[in-house]
């Protein structure tokens, strides 16, 4: 197998900005290495300001990183308005919220030709004009026939077609990489279906890579085919997506998975759902050691003393995951012992209700 | 029935396709017939209450209007009955009101107690030097302060953006009169070293001669009332303006335009104004219709020959049907140019066009 260049990776890669309340400073991404190779879906999983949304604005060029790089087919991305520029035609960005991604005064023909006009006519490839280049990302959108959208403003639209409309205007530029941020959050659960299989069909047929971020464990599930968690800046477990989901190893990734119903986890542990406590993570005051050890059932419980691994979970730090296929996890209970038969269940793949859309794959 | 063809139908091709670049901001479809009946119709009421209102507001103000007219000559109390009749003022209100009414819907304002001719008139000689100034200073406010506006907003928290609406706000809380007394005292007549610029007041040097004389000796006298109003009424769009645009800042719709390459310039032109700029046109367009009403203080101060001051001289005599017929004159404008701002709305907003 000849070795695979990601269309877009993250080395090393840190954000920070000034605390909104008083002094000090918020690592909102704090060492992140992360690949997505051509024709791959990577879901990255974690709960609310644990740095996702930042991640991937950085990795837009929408934030300038304050340490680490950005590459794009292996070259750092040049933060000059004509490097950026370049960059962003072939990276591509679907946000959550589709009434708000679109200029409610724009027609749905000016909304998916915007990207044409300002990358000029390079952008049109193959295509005689504008309009007919328009139509086919509608079209390959799912938006049929095209034409009759055209005029249409968003309001006149469904949730589901206006997320069409915002997927065709990144996919009329023949990106390589769709950046998605929470793309069927705000959707119905019968139109989020939809999303999910136009999104896997543009990967099988086009190649297309994702970088899904979400809050959704059954979400990175239907799609993804490597999942990375995130938690407090740093990626704490990746691996492909039925090793993460059937068994994940981080008592964090654990925790995410064990309040699903179907996960299976609940059951098999015995336990029941694994909720965590402690207070929410701050980025400006990253704990010590392992960043996850305030709120880590296995410190809380005391096996991690059990285990007499707890000085190493509150004071030594652990290795930065680097971005790449094989499944890795970054906790000390994990790494250091071999026997700790309570952090693993047995894995019972059971793929859940919503699995559907991937078995369908052809 | 004829077999002509069993194709499908074909697909309804767009009426107009957007052109490539500029002229596509505006596509005025025709606006839907209900929403222009009720804009029309409480525009119509409005109206009506207008006249109500000045009715029976000069109704109940102490002084009888025949006693007024005959004020000074000996008149028997016959003589005075024999003119209530002829004035109407013996029929029941409805009547009086319906007459009035009627009367107005002619263009009939009244006859002036103090000019001794009628309202309409009037009002007509003084409403181009209004218009000429407050229009003005109008159209210079609106374009400042939406430019200060969007600037400040564009760069909120930032120095010139404080800076900005410290100015505007400060300007906007000293009083009118005050304001135009300092620039009088200053670029008029004159303080220290700085030489009288410009004349103290009126609209015109009478015995100018000559097109060009003519021009540059009324935009002289323009300078100065038009400063003191522009200084006064812009902080209203920059706050207006400043306000609504930074609501559109944080959507998600900049976000996408800035993902697919455009740069923050066009961002700001191309997507955010145009959707923060509908609070600014309600603002503007009541400015538009109080354009008419002008700015008593403004033109009483700088002796200009408008509405503004007619009002004022009318309120010392008092000059009743005066008084009414600029009443329902200002009034009807502002009632006027809402009715347009809400006809405008569906032409800038496709979302109010369902």
């Amino acid at each position: 197998m000849t070795e695979r260049v990601p269309v877009l990776s993250a080395h090393d890669l840190r954000v920070s900005f000034p605390a909104r309340h008083g002094h000090g400073v918020a690592h909102a991404v704090d060492r992140v290495n992360l690949d997505v190779y051509p024709g791959e879906i990577v879901a990255l999983v974690g709960e609310s300001g644990c740095g996702k949304t930042t991640l991937a604005r950085t990795l837009l060029g929408l934030e300038k990183p304050g340490g680490g790089q950005v590459l794009h087919h292996g070259q750092p991305v040049r933060y000059t308005s004509r490097g950026l520029k370049a960059y962003r035609r072939d990276v591509q960005l679907v946000l959550q919220d589709p009434s708000g991604s679109l200029n409610p005064r724009h027609t749905v023909y000016e909304a998916v030709a915007e990207g044409l006009r300002i990358h000029g006519h390079t952008a049109l490839g193959d295509f005689p004009d504008e309009q007919a280049k328009v139509a086919d990302a509608l079209a390959r959108a799912g938006l049929r026939p095209a034409e009759r959208f055209f005029l249409r403003y968003p309001h006149e639209l469904s949730g589901g077609q206006r997320q069409r409309v915002v997927i065709a205007g990144a996919l009329v530029l023949d990106p390589a990489i769709l950046v998605a941020d929470e793309p069927v959050a705000s959707l119905d659960a019968s139109v989020r279906g939809e999303i999910l299989k136009l999104l896997l069909g543009l990967r099988d047929e086009r190649g297309l890579s994702a970088l899904v971020v979400t809050h959704d464990l059954g979400l990175a599930w239907n799609i993804a085919d490597r999942v990375a968690v995130m938690y407090l800046g740093r990626i704490v477990e990746t691996g492909p997506v039925e090793k993460i989901l059937t068994a994940p190893e981080h008592p964090y990734t654990r925790a995410l998975l064990s309040v699903l119903p179907e996960s299976g986890l609940s059951e098999a542990g015995g336990a029941g759902p694994t909720i965590l406590t402690g207070e929410a993570p701050d980025p400006t005051r990253i704990p010590t050691g392992c960043r996850f050890h305030p709120r880590c059932p296995v410190v809380a419980s005391g096996r991690a003393a059990a285990l007499d691994i707890e000085a190493a979970c509150r004071g030594r730090d652990l290795p930065v995951l680097d971005g790449g296929g094989e499944a890795q996890v970054a906790c000390h209970a994990v790494g250091s012992d071999a026997g700790a038969p309570d952090l693993r269940t047995t894995p019972t793949p059971r793929p859940g209700a919503g699995a559907a859309p991937r078995r369908r794959r052809r | 029935m004829t077999t002509t063809s069993t194709d499908r139908p074909p697909v309804p091709r767009p009426a107009r396709l957007p052109s490539r670049g500029g002229g596509r901001r505006l596509r005025l479809g025709p606006l839907p017939l209900r929403y222009v009946a009720a804009k029309v119709g409480g525009a119509a009421v409005s109206l009506i209450a207008v006249m109500l209102t000045a009715f029976f507001l000069f109704k109940i103000l102490p002084g009888d209007p025949v006693r007024a007219i005959t004020h000074g000559i000996p008149t028997s109390p016959e003589q005075l009955a024999h003119l209530r009749h002829q004035f109407g003022l013996d029929k029941p209100l409805a009547a009086q009101f319906g007459d009035y009414a009627v009367r107005i819907l002619h263009g009939d304002l009244g006859i002036s107690y103090q000019y001794k001719t009628s309202v309409a008139g009037l009002i007509g000689e003084h409403l181009w030097p209004t218009i000429y100034l407050v229009g003005t200073a109008t159209v210079l406010s609106a374009a400042l302060g939406l430019r200060v506006g969007i600037r400040s907003a564009w760069r909120h928290g930032s120095t010139g953006d404080r800076v900005n609406t410290g100015v505007a706000l400060a300007l906007w809380s000293v009083p009118t009169f005050w304001l135009g007394l300092l620039f009088i005292i200053v670029f008029a007549t004159g303080i220290g070293p700085i030489p009288g610029l410009f004349p103290t007041g009126g609209m015109s040097t009478p015995g100018t001669e000559g097109f060009v004389a003519v021009l540059v000796d009324h935009l002289r006298h323009l300078v100065l009332p038009c400063l003191t109003l522009v200084a006064v009424i812009y902080a209203q769009y920059v706050l207006t303006m400043r306000a609504s645009l930074l609501d559109e800042m944080g959507s998600d719709y900049l976000t996408t335009a800035r993902a697919k390459g455009l740069r923050d310039d066009d961002v700001r032109r191309r997507h955010a104004v145009p959707n923060a700029l509908l609070p600014t046109v309600t603002v503007l367009f009541i400015n538009i219709g109080r354009v008419v009403s002008g700015s008593i203080l403004v033109e009483t101060i700088f002796s200009w020959p408008g509405l503004g001051s007619l009002f004022y001289e009318a309120l010392t005599v008092p000059d009743l049907p005066l008084l009414e017929g600029l009443f329902i004159v200002f009034s009807g404008a502002v009632i006027l140019m809402n009715l347009l701002a809400d006809l405008l709305y569906p032409v800038l907003d496709p979302r109010v066009r369902t």
